[in-house]
């Protein structure tokens, strides 16, 4: 092993020599960071909603003045001609409309059933739904006006009252968990794009050749491959997460030793990871290419930016093979419900053996001797 | 500039490509399985998503809610608490996404108007949280409604919706057109890039830049046969999306053929562009996939609506091609329109292309000088 | 045991092809043996199953004693290695590159810096030692690699077309170090093509696709074959194999 501190420096020098390198490694990621986290909200606001409205009674017009103060929509009004309607949803002019009839009024007071045909640009999925949800909060809350003599005395229902609390996030504000997420899939992609590439370059130059006639291990080789991305990976994150606090003020609730701890091992399966595949492959496109076909799966399945739960349950199983996950659920558990050692036990469990399973298999892979 | 010059040169890129199967392999096999594995499983669908009670009332009524809400395909009861520090636990095991909080007395109140219903829902995941929290108002207020119709012989007001031009509000005819398009994105700029990074590198590039043949030339000659490449992928991936996940067609098919092929370019150009700035390989494979994965997934409006972005970031959203490409292929696959409808967005694409392969042949030529 | 290389019907195999056919010879310690033949002919072949870095099909063969299946990773650190393509990491400058060789094969800080500054004033590179090695002439490049790859004062040292693309007077120059390696009792084991290089070696053997069809010194070759030159020695033997 004392060949190991020569093998390092080499790395490291290699590394921080290539100027071209260094911008992409750290500023690219926290510039990302600072733009990309704004993002990512399904939040919906100002949606653009057309109504049609046949009755031109009280009623409706102080049902239209509900969605006009409604924070979600913009209300635009327009013809009773559901073919212009559907016109304008067609050219993406409005997100909804909202048809209320001609005997609304009436039919409310006269109770008989109610029925609004909302229109919906069905599109955007999520912005449907909440299009739907919102508007149809709004009608279910509406109360026709009491003033003729009958009404009085006969209720009109009140509607339960369902109030939400938001544990954890109380403003909801989407940042807090996407800020720490999109750092996490930042982090790790620099990692894994890095020192996939790593090897296999020296590989193209010739150099491996060189290295492989020196008495040089393959356990050295790799922990000199890979120590200096770990750094720099955990570096990264925490300039990362200086700057969500310091600029987005994302709540830190739990221990940071304990987040770095997990992240620390988390690193060791994806560099381990990306330098199996260096060690697969024969040119830095291939290495490539390989990468990001396993990083795109991991970060779209791994639960930051569409729920895990949401997915089929095969392809649940699939998440369980998924690092970015793991890492993903934790940094959640601990930065803001303040989860500590006990409750992450069970991922340092499963990603310390996915550690030590995918760089025996890049020791084993990698071949002083080939053919 | 003569035919033969760029046919030969066209024909020397295809070799390149085809004798590298590895390459190939990942060009053709990779996209397949993503649009596959994606199409499945990146969804905003609610589906059994795990949910606690705290029913502090447990009679008729609230039991009868509990097991509406939870006969329903969103949701599915998995924690049963009776204190509130349970429900603490609970969450921090990730046991559960919410819990409905049941007052006691729960029937009583609901007959005099008074009950009321808390949802505690673990918002560290704020987005799902929200959706979570709709979805539960929506079935309870619904039950609500039907019950106190029942009760008190009134009628009331129900929405009744209709999603346009995904009837079944499915995830997958949203999520595939998105898929196609970062892929389509992702690997024709990371294609070109590479490959003139590589011609850089190994020093031929210096040969092309001697010859006599024209910048245009050269560029073209890059351009086309990942092109055909490209394009043949997009045929693939909008076949998957149409036999396995059943993703229409609505609008013209020639069209559609035509966008692609417009939105290839594009990324085609924006990858030779990348490739004039850098050096190397490693660079021109750095730019294209590291610096160009988050922006495109993100800001392109594939999962998260532009329209609910901050306003900076939506005039950052107007750079990016395939936010138009989205547009564009769901209005003609799922609206079914016509060029009448997408003409803006093509021709804002046709102008990036445009730029994109003039600064290529700008960059280009200052190195010859 | 004074063979500082021996092989026994050494065969490589790639499929249907045969890279190097049963080829048997040996090299006494302190010898600069040279390795001839056309490109294509088996030579790197040879070379990399006697450094390690490629598996026999079949036969034997032994490097500074020690048998090269069981012992692969024993004899590395007795040999030393100079491959076809340039070796140095182009991005480090010349001492980074002394010292990290130096470390890789287990050399104390004291013994690089000591051995390190004698190789570059013997080379009269002192003055380039913080240069990037990117940024010199391809000769110096070589001859900076050859020094590298004795640094560690290795038994013998394996040299796969060390002067390939050098002009004459490098390649002069780099000979005049082969010669004081194995003055200093460094077995050379040199591949080449260039015929007249073949002159400087105490034996050569020619290899033609992959069969060894001679070895010995150069004057009993040319002897043998009634040849003014090695150049003459080698067409007789190419064309008697047509």
């Amino acid at each position: 092993m004392k060949r190991l501190p020569f093998i390092l420096k080499k790395e490291f020098i290699q590394i921080f020599r290539n100027k071209a390198m260094l911008p992409i490694i750290f500023v690219v990621p926290i510039v990302q960071l600072l733009i990309l986290a704004n993002a990512a909200d399904f939040e919906i606001r100002n949606i653009r909603l057309d109504i049609s409205d046949a009755d031109k009674s009280a009623d409706s017009r102080e049902l239209i003045s509900k969605f006009e103060h409604s924070p979600f929509f913009e209300v635009s009004y327009i013809g009773q001609d559901y073919k212009g309607n559907i016109e304008r949803l067609d050219r993406r002019e409005s997100d909804a409309f909202l048809t209320i009839p001609d005997n609304f009024s009436h039919d409310l007071k006269s109770n008989h059933e109610v029925k609004l045909k909302l229109d919906v640009d069905g599109i955007d999925g999520q912005k449907a739904n909440l299009t739907y949800f919102y508007a149809a909060n709004i009608i279910r809350g509406f109360r026709p006006r009491i003033n003729n003599i009958q009404m009085l005395g006969k209720k009109f229902p009140v509607p339960i009252q369902v109030k939400p609390r938001y544990w954890y996030n109380p403003e909801l504000d989407y940042k807090n968990l996407m800020v720490p997420g999109i750092l996490a899939v930042l982090v790790t992609m620099v990692g894994m794009f890095l020192s996939s590439m790593n090897i296999v370059r020296e590989k193209e130059i010739g150099t491996i050749e060189q290295l492989n006639v020196t008495p040089i291990t393959k356990v050295e080789f790799i922990i000199g491959k890979l120590f200096p991305f770990w750094v720099i990976s955990l570096v990264e994150l925490g300039i990362g997460l200086t700057f969500g606090k310091l600029i987005f003020d994302i709540p830190i609730v739990g221990s940071l030793p304990l987040l770095f701890s997990f992240t620390a091992v988390y690193l060791l399966v994806m560099l381990g990871f990306g330098l199996l595949i260096s060690t697969f492959t024969h040119t830095q496109q291939q290495a490539m290419f390989v990468s990001w076909f396993f990083l795109v799966i991991f970060i779209l399945m791994g639960g930051l930016f569409t729920a895990i739960e949401n997915m089929p349950s095969w392809a649940q199983k699939i998440t369980w093979f998924n690092p970015v996950s793991y890492f993903i659920e934790v940094l959640r558990l601990v930065l803001l419900k303040g989860s500590g050692f006990n409750d992450i036990m069970r991922y340092f469990g499963i990603v310390g053996a996915m550690a030590l399973v995918v760089n025996s298999i890049a020791i084993f892979n990698y071949k002083k001797r080939q053919g | 500039m003569k035919g033969h010059v760029l046919r030969a040169f066209v024909k020397k890129e295809f070799l390149h490509i085809f004798r590298d199967y590895r390459t190939l392999m990942v060009l053709f096999g990779m996209p397949i399985a993503q649009v596959i594995l994606f199409g499945y499983a990146i969804t905003t669908e609610l589906r059994d998503v795990k949910i606690g009670v705290w029913d502090m009332s447990k009679d008729q009524k609230s039991i009868e809610l509990i097991s509406n809400i939870t006969s329903s395909e969103f949701f599915a009861l998995n924690d049963n608490v009776s204190a509130s520090h349970e429900i603490e636990a609970s969450f921090k095991k990730g046991r559960v996404k919410a819990f409905l909080v049941f007052p006691n007395d729960f029937g009583n109140k609901l007959e005099r108007g008074t009950a009321s219903i808390q949802i505690i829902a673990d918002a560290s995941d704020p987005n799902t949280a929200n959706i979570i929290t709709n979805q539960l108002t929506s079935i309870i207020q619904r039950w609500d409604m039907l019950e106190k119709s029942k009760t008190l012989r009134r009628a009331f007001i129900d929405t009744e919706v209709r999603m346009h031009y995904n009837p079944e509000s499915k995830s997958v005819l949203l999520f595939v057109p998105g898929v196609i398009t970062i892929i389509l994105m992702l690997v024709s700029a990371m294609l070109t890039s590479i490959s003139i990074a590589r011609e850089k590198e190994m020093g031929n590039m210096e040969i092309l830049l001697v010859s006599p043949l024209k910048p245009a030339v050269v560029i073209i000659g890059k351009i086309l046969p990942y092109l055909m490449l490209s394009l043949v992928n997009a045929l693939i991936i909008m076949g998957i999306g149409n036999v396995v996940f059943e993703v229409p067609v609505n609008g013209s098919f020639v069209l559609l053929l035509l966008e692609c092929l417009l939105f290839i370019v594009v990324a085609l150009s924006l990858g030779v562009f990348i490739s004039t700035k850098v050096e190397s390989q490693q660079m021109a494979l750095m730019m294209s996939l590291f610096a160009l994965m988050l922006p495109t997934i993100l800001l392109s409006g594939f999962i998260f609506p532009i329209s609910s972005m901050p306003l900076p970031l939506q005039w950052i959203s107007h750079a990016m091609p395939p936010k138009y490409f989205i547009i564009i292929i769901k209005a003609i696959m799922l609206k079914g329109v016509g060029i009448a409808h997408i003409w803006k967005e093509t021709l804002i694409l046709s102008l990036m292309a445009v730029f994109f392969i003039g600064l290529s042949v700008k960059n280009y030529k200052s190195r010859l000088e | 045991m004074n063979k500082a290389i021996t092989a026994n019907k050494l065969t490589k195999k790639f499929g249907n092809f045969i890279a190097t056919n049963a080829i048997t010879f040996d090299v006494d310690k302190g010898e600069v043996f040279g390795f001839l033949g056309a490109n294509g002919a088996g030579k790197t072949t040879a070379i990399k199953m006697l450094t390690g870095l490629s598996r026999p099909t079949s036969g034997e063969a032994t490097v500074a004693g020690l048998d090269i299946y069981r012992h692969a990773e024993q004899i590395k650190q007795q040999i030393g290695y100079m491959s076809q393509k340039f070796s140095l990491y182009e991005d480090m400058t010349v001492s980074e590159n002394i010292e990290f060789y130096g470390g890789i094969y287990g050399l104390k800080r004291s013994e690089i810096r000591e051995r390190g500054g004698k190789s570059l004033d013997q080379l009269s590179m002192t003055n380039v030692r913080n240069h990037k090695v990117n940024s010199l002439p391809l000769g110096w490049k070589q001859k900076l690699a050859f020094a590298v790859a004795t640094l560690h004062k290795p038994g013998i040292v394996f040299l796969d077309e060390p002067t390939g693309g050098v002009d004459p007077i490098t390649r002069r120059q780099f000979w005049e170090m082969i010669y004081q390696a194995a003055e200093e009792g460094i077995t050379v084991f040199v591949t080449t093509h260039y015929m007249d290089e073949a002159e400087y070696c105490n034996r050569i053997s020619i290899m033609v696709e992959g069969l060894m069809v001679a070895c010995d010194s150069p004057a009993a070759l040319k002897s043998l074959h009634n040849a003014s030159s090695i150049e003459e020695v080698f067409i007789k033997i190419a064309r008697n194999k047509e």
